[in-house]
């Protein structure tokens, strides 16, 4: 953040995962302790599938619902619970003027429609011949604004009707954080007063699944909490999840009386390119820029680490190294999911701040260590599993 | 040294280099003589067998060799983009842009040739499923890295030494123009003395075409392709797929001056207003576009009277044409009637997540050699949208505002004004 930057809070979250939605059933799930996830559905990949959700609840309009796939819907409703958690959900006057950028994917396949192209083609008289013909009568004409990643922030707008501007942003885990830090540069800077900023992830898709079995990334067989997929046994677990925060101006927030959740200080991003040890150094850099403003004793690290190698390995080398700081990683809990990952920790993290206390390690390997104070700070590093590193700094609204 | 600033008290932001590629050819030199010389690169699809398809004609890229898919060819495009835009500024070193990459880019994914290839090495000689791909998907392992959607702007950050974490954005049809927006934010923030903005698009594919086919917004004047882009006129029938990439340079003011680079043209504002009327279509009543043309034109400091040019969307759908007149025509007033509005994709045809990028280019380009590429296929006009398209001949003008528009599909809209270098 420049000098003279404005300051940039967090006044709503929105969040649904594995563990359910909003920050009770989320702190809740944590403070027990005891992760679970799907081993037999995606067999032998390792899945965090959403909890049941009423989509109705908030996206009322069941043709709203039809024209998107489920990322879209996870999105939607994750974005609609942030707009109420920071009391502006229908009102125009607050929502014409709120900016939104939302990391995406995108891509949602038919999986019926490629498995009847993908068994019939080979044997198909004129092969291209069948797959446009297959495709023209196939496809549902709307699949593809289903598919489409800038579509989430284009239901967005519809159903809540947030329609400043509206940006998507791609990259797998880089997307997040860059969307995050952007949005927040641009109210500190005067930019903007207020944006809602996030994204959503399916992880129950075969589709998915495959892009990243390609290099052999997915946990397979049995979960086990992230720092202990060590040795051969590394990989993430894809997981279902949507997260959304509102952040603002404290001035624009005043004026409209309402409540800070939490304050975000800084969040910082880099990439360098994957050779042995670059992860460490690029999170050791980026912790040089926000080291001045921790306070040792009541901080933590929420780790966005993956339970993929290098990186979580190159990680867990850095976290090391500040030992002082207690550590939990929330994968453990949600499985990985991609481009909403960062954004979701940052609500964790907000969770955390406002209950004053962390919840309980859940690691065999020894990183991460009770933590008995109070909670002011958090740390919340984001690692992506082929590239891009992230930091950020919330602290506890004051 | 002061710094120089625009009239909102901002660093100004000026364009130093610029690069493109299009179907009518790579660089900007050929673009532009064939640009306004009027031609089309607009022609019958080659790349795939287009049986059966009710669109078979494109603007796609077919002079850099096959593409492998749209992922490597949007790379390549861009590349190629890339390095006219820096060569041309001068800016850094080889390998060492001193600034960010904000990329425009079609959403990466794997497409039928690598998912029937997967299913080939399955084995299966009944029914092909998803659980037979991923028996042995880990026998392909660059496809997790060549299919990840940061793919193009990770490995144009590499090649080009952009600074930190390199933004792939979509914001659809208006994509181009949003990475502008970003970088011309980036620097008025001073966050950057610098930044390289891009789109590109490479996406003519047997699935890529059906998806816009199936959603009827594209042209099927198949038999005479060069005509098939008629943006505003009475018989446009639909826009007409392509592909290309645009690339610029943007500095401040003070750091291009500083280091005696050329200034080609100066990002004066930018705009955006998000319309929630409907997935595809716009409201009705035009005023997201309406708003979106003003922003950009506080933005910059203007009024609707400083503008000389328009470079137009204009995708010759019947809806976008007629939705834009509708903004343009309440933001100009009667002013409209005589005020020069062409539309690039006449000849270039609609380049998608790029489009707004290399419309950005040949706005520059315009203010430079004061001169205005055409409308072609201008022969019927629409009687309902009354406006001066250039017709079918470029012109000379003097110019020293203009405005470049970009609607897209989710309700996007950005526009960006843009003008000569400051006397």
């Amino acid at each position: 953040m420049a000098d003279g930057a404005r300051e940039v809070l967090i006044t709503g979250i929105g969040i649904v995962s594995c563990l359910g939605e909003g920050p009770d059933a989320h702190w809740q799930k944590l403070s027990e302790a005891k992760p679970s996830a799907d081993a037999t559905t995606f067999a032998p990949y390792v899945v965090h599938p959403l909890a049941p959700i009423n989509f109705d609840l908030q996206i009322p309009k069941k043709g709203d619902q039809r024209q998107m796939e489920a990322w879209q819907r996870i999105g939607t409703y994750a974005a609609g619970l942030a707009l109420d958690s920071a009391g502006v959900k229908g009102k125009t006057e607050v929502l014409s003027h709120m900016d939104m950028i939302v990391a995406a994917g995108g891509g949602e396949r038919d999986l019926s429609v490629d498995s009847t192209i993908l068994s019939g083609m080979p044997r198909a008289a004129n092969p291209p011949a069948f797959l446009n013909e297959r495709l023209m009568s196939d496809l549902r004409p709307t699949l593809f604004l289903a598919q489409l990643s800038n579509l989430l922030a284009g239901n967005i707008s519809i159903v809540h009707g947030v329609t400043s501007s509206s940006r998507t942003f791609m990259g797998e885990e880089s997307a997040g954080l860059d969307a995050v830090r952007i949005a927040m540069s641009r109210i500190g800077a005067g930019q903007s007063d207020i944006a809602l900023v996030g994204g959503a992830h399916n992880g129950e898709r075969p589709d998915l699944i495959m892009l990243y079995e390609f290099a052999g990334l997915m946990l397979k067989d049995k979960y086990a909490p992230v720092w202990e997929r060590g040795d051969g046994k590394g990989g993430f677990a894809l997981g279902s999840l949507g997260a959304f925060l509102v952040i603002e101006a404290r001035e624009h927030a005043e004026a409209r009386g309402a409540t800070p959740l939490a304050r975000l200080t800084s969040v910082v991003a880099d990439r360098r390119k994957r050779v042995p040890g670059n992860v460490t150094a690029s999170l050791e850099g980026l912790w040089d820029e926000v080291k001045d403003k921790v306070h040792q004793k009541s901080a933590a690290f929420l780790s966005g680490a993956t339970g993929a190698n290098p990186g979580t390995a190159e990680e867990r080398a850095f976290l090391e190294k500040h030992g002082e700081l207690a550590v939990r990683a929330t994968g453990s809990y949600l499985g990985h999911g991609l481009e909403p990952q960062f954004p979701m920790n940052l609500a964790l993290a907000t969770v955390a701040l406002q209950r004053g206390s962390l919840f309980p390690p859940c690691d065999s390997t020894g990183l991460e260590k009770p933590m008995t104070g109070a909670l002011d700070q958090v740390l919340v590093t984001g690692v992506g599993h082929w590239r891009g590193e992230g930091l950020a700094l919330v602290e506890k609204a004051g | 040294m002061a710094s120089t600033r625009d009239k909102l008290g901002r660093p100004i932001v000026v364009v130093t280099g610029v690069g493109v590629v299009t179907s009518l050819g790579a660089g900007k030199a050929d673009n532009w003589a064939r640009l306004t010389g009027g031609q089309s690169g607009i022609h019958a699809i080659t790349r795939f067998p287009t049986e059966g398809l009710k669109t078979r004609i494109a603007g796609s890229v077919d002079f850099l060799g096959e593409p492998e898919n749209t992922a490597a060819h949007s790379e390549r495009m861009a590349d190629l983009a890339a390095e006219e835009a820096i060569a041309q500024s001068g800016i850094g070193r080889l390998g060492d842009f001193p600034g960010p990459l904000f990329l425009a880019v079609p959403p990466i994914e794997m497409e039928w040739r690598q998912r029937l290839e997967v299913g080939a090495r399955s084995g299966s000689n009944d029914t092909v499923t998803y659980s037979d791909l991923l028996r042995v998907s880990d026998q392909f392992p660059a496809y997790h890295g060549r299919f990840l959607f940061g793919s193009v702007a990770d490995h144009l950050a590499e090649k080009f030494g952009t600074r930190g974490s390199p933004i792939s954005l979509s914001t659809a049809c208006a994509s181009g123009a949003s990475a502008i927006q970003l970088g011309v934010e980036a620097i008025r923030r001073g966050d950057t003395d610098a930044a390289l903005c891009m789109g590109t698009d490479g996406s003519v594919n047997a699935e890529s075409v059906i998806r816009f086919s199936l959603l009827s917004a594209l042209s099927t004047s198949n038999d005479n392709p060069q005509k098939a882009a008629r943006p505003f006129s009475k018989n446009r029938d639909g826009f007409v797929m392509a592909e290309g990439a645009g690339a610029l340079v943007l500095e401040s003011y003070d750091a291009a001056k500083a280091r005696g680079a050329r200034i080609l043209g100066v990002v004066e504002g930018c705009g955006e207003k998000t319309d929630a009327f409907h997935r595809t279509r716009s409201s009705p009543d035009g005023k997201p576009i309406i708003t979106c043309i003003r922003n950009a034109l506080e933005d910059a400091g203007l009024t609707p009277d400083d503008i000389d040019y328009v470079n137009a969307h204009g995708t010759s759908t019947p809806e976008n044409d007629k939705m834009e007149y509708l903004g343009c025509s309440t933001v100009f007033g009667e002013r409209i009637a005589k005020l020069p509005i062409s539309s690039n994709k006449s000849m270039i045809g609609h380049t998608l997540s790029a489009a707004g990028a290399i419309e950005a280019v040949f706005t520059v380009l315009t203010l430079q050699e004061q001169r205005m590429p055409p409308t072609i296929n201008y022969d019927l006009p629409d009687p309902a949208i009354p406006l001066d398209v250039v017709p079918n001949t470029a012109r000379d003008a003097t110019l020293k505002h203009a405005i470049s528009n970009s609607f897209g599909f989710g309700g996007q809209n950005v526009s960006l004004v843009m003008g000569v270098e400051p006397a």
